[in-house]
Order: structure tokens, then C-alpha cells, then sequence
């Protein structure tokens, strides 16, 4: 039987690093990358930092050239959806009308924001932030005067939003729902300093608030932000940053397991032995969590397509990556590894007044995670430990003078081998 | 434009011209030189962007800041006195020359 090959579906991090891997461990089948973006695959976390003050180009978003594809025979579909899978006969219908049978399929389709439903989201100068396009929207409304930017949320998009628009001078304020920013991902202690650390740049926080809805011009341009406690923002520019959801419609309407993402299996299959997905729409089976969940970040989606594509390549292992991430807000940097959730214990290392520090979460007594700002030391030491299992005890962290350095054998000398 | 020697893991090497403002992370991806992750983009998050300058090498580089010199803690291969961050050297006339070995893995 002629090979069919793999066909991938959405051209983002997770899909690209899935079919170069394909490549580079010598996969000699047809593979196609289909992309409903106009665009190459680009990397999507400068949108809400560099690339909104003009500091990275479009050019360094680019994740690979048009030649890359050429020289590895890697077909890019781009700007066309896929609009429907076929399970029982493994094809994929294109929204153009084109078709693309495979004998394996990955979902690489990522999330897509989250809105609020409230009157008035369909306001103009009220934005999402997830795509090249609403990123050159948005820059260039904050390239010009100064404006009132309210920002809905304060998750990673909206805060890293927000402290880049503050730092063009705009002014801005940001209103959460929940009393704490970041309130599911930071340990209370790294929330409430990070919190502190916005208001000191002059945005104002508003916690614990509730939009109930987005007031209008007559001409249709949003003017306000109106709160249930009776408050209305004046603002000409709103930045709604509450969360994505995964994006699940072609699973869904294929019959796949879908639930807040494509339900997959430790090896990232559905439960169609010929379909995987990964990344943001993914919900995976987490070791270290001991459930299911789902992880927005750029080494997730990488580290589940390299994972994917090893196993198409006949090198089945089981996904079990120690989740990292950054943000960068203001000079910030902002990092975690590991599980900070769940912990019973943390120890704060480092100078939280002099913004480098890290709070090292335990749980009976091991180390499950770590959050660092201005300490990639901490950071870079953590990954390497929480994925070997070991680490300082709560009692040795709390040492004075403990330094996770301690923990790493001095760089050493000799040239690699094949020197 | 530089001229920088990219030698894999198997022996095999790749010689590219980087033009500034790149990077010798970029260069890598520019040229579809695999071995070099970049997982952050090239802003010395990640690690995933290794390289082993070649000992020989009398390319002069500019020194570490301290950020790339924690950031050389977490990488998937062991850390070498020769270890650097390649998104964290600029392509300029004076790297020309430059050789950089690639690690067995990066993440
Ligand atoms: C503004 C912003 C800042 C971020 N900052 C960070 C950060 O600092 N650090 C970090 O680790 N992560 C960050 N992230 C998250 C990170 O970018 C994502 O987790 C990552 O891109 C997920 O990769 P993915 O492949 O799952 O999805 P994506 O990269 O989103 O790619 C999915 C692609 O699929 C396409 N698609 C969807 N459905 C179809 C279809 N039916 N047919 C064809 N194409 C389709 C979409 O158009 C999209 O191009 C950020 C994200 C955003 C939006
Ligand atoms: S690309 Fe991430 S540290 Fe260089």
C-alpha cells in the first residue's frame, strides 16, 4: 500500500516542530502541514512583549524559511482549514474543497481566546491577542498617543499586555475577576509581589472586580468598562485577556473524546489509534499532577511533537516533560518549572526587595516546582532536578546561604567527543 | 557576514554566511541546520540553544552576562568551559571563522 503519509493540522509551534522532527529522525513518507493563517509558522510569544513595542520584527517571528519546507519535501497548506476529519476512511476535507488522506493525523489546532459575555464585546477597539494579525491590530493602536487601555484579565497575555502598553506610556488598568493575579498559576507569594510590582509602574489593579458590560460611542468605539460594583472605566482601547479555550470543534464533530481539550492518552494518541494531538487543544494525562490537564505553553506543544513524532517514527515513549515556563513584564523575568500548584510547603530563596528571588514549592517534603524572577540560575537548576526526581529538602533550602548551585557539578573541561 | 562552521554530533559539518543582525542560534535556523532548538525564541529562557565553541577556535566572542551564564545550568548536555548560548552571540565581520559544536541533545 502507497504511504499516505501524515498530514498535521494547524501550522503553530506544535505543528511545525512535528513535522521538522518527522524530518530530522528520517520519517520518508509524505508529510503535509496544513495552517488556516496566511503566514509561516511563527512563535507567538513575542506578540504580547517585543513585537507590540517594535523591538522584534517579523522577520524574527518567522520559526523557519520557505526553504526549509522545500528542501525537506514538507507541503504547506496555508491559509485553507481543515473543515472536517474523516475517521473511518482517514482523510481530512479542506475548507477550499481540497482533500488529504493519512495513515496518521495530528491535531496540532492550539486555543483560541476566550470572551466575555457581556454586552458590548463586539465594540470597536475591544481585542483578543493570539495571532499575528490581532498583534499588528494592536500594535498599531498603541503606537500612537496616549490612551485609556483597560485590560480585561490578568492571566499572562493581559499582564505581559499591560506592562508593555504602560511602558509605550499609555494608561492603564487592569480588572480580574479573581482577587489575585495569576491566581491559578503563581504560589500566593509570587501573585501578590507581582502584583505589587504593576502598581509600583502606575497600572491600576483592580481585583476581585466583574465587568457587566462594555459601553459605546454612538459611532460603535467602546468608551467604558462598566463593573458590578456600580464603577465604569473610561477607556478607548480594551484588551480582553480572560483565557483561551482549546480549540476542539473537528475533533468534536468527528466523534473524537473531547473534554476542555482533545482527550488524549500518555503517548498523546485520541482514542483513534491513528490520530494524536498536542499542544494547547491537548489534555494529557500529567504523571506529576496524577490527572488530566492542559498546558498553553511553547515547550509543551514542542516537547509533545517531538514526543509525537518519535512515535510515528516507531520510538513509542510515554510524555513526561517537566512543564516550564516564562513571561516577561516590564524587565521582569518571570519563570516557572515544575508543579507550583498542590504544594504543602515553600521557601523563598533570593532577594524579593531587589527583584531576584524564587519560591521553591515542596510537597512531603520533595520538590515539585519552582517560580524564580531575575534568578534563571534557580530556574535552569530546578528543571534539571525535578526532572531527575531530586532536589533540596525544605529543611536544607531553608539554610542560610543556600544556593540551588550547590546542587550542579562545576562546568567541566574537555572538548566533546567527536571534537 | 560571517562564515560559521556548524559540526553535529556525527562529524558531519555545515558552513553557513550569517549576515548581522542575526544571531548564531538564527543562523542555524536560517540555514535548516538541526541540532539547535531555540525553544524561547532566543531570549536566554530556554537553553535549548547550546553550542560548544570549537577549543581551537581564536574567534574573539563577546564575554557572558551573567543571565547567559545561569541560563548554561539547565542544558540537556553537560556544561563545558567552552558552553554558550548561541542566541546569545551576534553575527558580526570578527565571528567569521567561528566554529561551534553542536551537543547531543538539547532538551
Ligand atoms: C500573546 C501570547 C503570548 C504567549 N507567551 C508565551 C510565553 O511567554 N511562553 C510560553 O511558553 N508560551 C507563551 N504563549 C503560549 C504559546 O504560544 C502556545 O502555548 C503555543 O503556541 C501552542 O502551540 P500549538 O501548536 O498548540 O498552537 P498554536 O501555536 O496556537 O498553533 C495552532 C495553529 O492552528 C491553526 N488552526 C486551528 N484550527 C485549524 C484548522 N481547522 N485548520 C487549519 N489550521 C487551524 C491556528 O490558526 C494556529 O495557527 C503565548 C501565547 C500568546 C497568544
Ligand atoms: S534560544 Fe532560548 S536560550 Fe537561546
Amino acid at each position: 500500500m502507497a504511504a499516505r503519509g501524515v498530514v498535521v493540522i494547524g501550522a503553530g509551534q506544535g505543528g511545525l516542530d512535528t513535522v521538522a522532527t518527522l524530518r530530522a529522525k528520517g520519517y520518508g513518507g509524505p508529510v503535509t502541514l496544513v495552517g488556516e493563517e496566511p503566514v509561516l509558522p511563527y512563535q507567538r510569544p513575542p506578540l504580547s512583549k517585543g513585537f507590540l513595542t517594535g523591538a522584534t520584527g517579523h522577520d524574527e517571528l518567522t520559526l523557519r524559511t520557505e526553504s526549509f519546507f522545500a528542501a525537506q519535501d514538507i507541503a504547506v497548506v496555508r491559509g485553507d482549514r481543515a473543515e472536517r476529519i474523516e475517521l473511518d476512511v482517514q482523510r481530512v476535507r479542506l475548507a477550499s474543497g481540497g482533500t488529504l488522506r493519512y495513515d496518521k493525523l495530528v491535531l496540532a489546532t492550539g486555543s483560541r481566546p476566550r470572551t466575555l459575555p457581556v454586552p458590548g464585546m463586539d465594540l470597536s477597539g475591544v481585542l483578543t491577542l493570539r495571532s499575528l494579525a490581532d498583534a499588528e491590530a494592536l500594535r498599531g493602536l498603541l503606537s500612537g498617543p496616549p490612551r485609556q487601555v483597560v485590560v480585561l484579565g490578568a492571566g499572562f497575555v493581559g499582564l505581559e499586555t499591560a506592562a508593555t502598553a504602560r511602558g509605550l506610556g499609555h494608561d492603564v488598568t487592569v480588572v480580574e475577576a479573581q482577587r489575585r493575579v495569576l491566581a491559578r498559576a503563581l504560589t500566593p507569594q509570587m501573585s501578590d509581589w507581582l502584583a505589587g510590582r504593576h502598581r509600583r509602574q502606575g497600572v491600576g489593579l483592580l481585583l476581585g472586580a466583574e465587568v457587566t458590560a462594555l459601553h459605546g460611542t454612538p459611532a460603535g468605539e467602546v468608551a467604558a468598562v462598566q463593573l458590578l460594583d456600580g464603577r465604569r472605566l473610561p477607556a478607548d482601547l480594551v484588551i480582553v485577556g480572560v483565557g483561551a479555550l482549546p480549540e476542539t470543534r473537528l475533533a468534536t464533530e468527528a466523534g473524537l473524546l473531547v473534554g476542555d481539550g482533545v482527550i488524549v492518552d500518555q503517548w498523546l494518541r485520541t482514542d483513534d489509534r491513528s490520530v494524536y494531538a498536542i499542544g494547547d487543544c491537548a489534555r494529557f494525562p500529567s504523571a506529576a499532577h496524577g490527572r488530566h490537564i492542559r498546558l498553553e505553553s511553547v515547550q509543551n506543544a514542542s516537547d509533545q511533537a517531538r514526543c509525537v513524532a518519535a512515535a510515528i517514527c516507531g520510538e513509542s515513549a510515554p510524555y513526561t516533560a517537566v512543564p516550564w515556563f516564562w513571561s516577561e513584564q516590564y524587565a521582569l523575568r518571570l519563570q516557572m518549572a515544575g508543579l507550583t500548584a498542590g504544594h504543602d510547603e515553600t521557601v523563598t530563596v533570593g532577594d524579593p526587595d531587589g527583584a531576584r528571588f524564587s519560591v521553591l514549592c515542596f510537597r512531603q517534603g520533595r520538590l515539585t516546582g519552582a517560580e524564580s524572577v531575575g534568578r534563571p540560575a534557580d530556574h535552569a537548576i530546578a528543571r534539571r532536578l525535578l526532572s531527575s526526581g531530586t532536589g533540596p529538602s525544605p529543611a536544607e533550602a531553608r539554610t542560610p546561604g543556600f544556593d540551588l548551585k550547590s546542587f550542579v557539578i562545576k562546568p567541566s573541561s574537555p572538548a566533546p567527543a567527536h571534537a | 557576514m560571517a562564515k560559521i562552521t556548524y559540526l553535529h554530533p556525527n562529524g558531519t559539518a555545515t558552513v553557513v554566511d550569517v549576515q548581522a543582525p542575526n544571531t548564531v542560534m538564527r543562523g542555524a535556523k536560517l540555514n535548516n541546520i538541526d541540532g539547535i532548538e531555540a525553544q524561547c525564541g532566543g531570549s536566554a529562557q530556554c537553553g535549548t540553544c547550546h553550542v560548544y565553541v570549537d577549543e581551537q577556535s581564536t574567534v574573539p566572542l563577546p564575554p557572558m552576562d551573567s543571565v547567559e551564564d545561569d541560563v548554561l545550568y539547565g542544558t540537556a548536555c553537560p556544561r563545558r568551559e567552552s558552553s554558550r548560548l548561541s542566541c546569545q552571540l551576534p553575527v558580526t565581520e570578527e565571528l567569521d571563522g567561528l566554529v561551534v559544536h553542536l551537543p547531543e541533545a538539547q532538551s
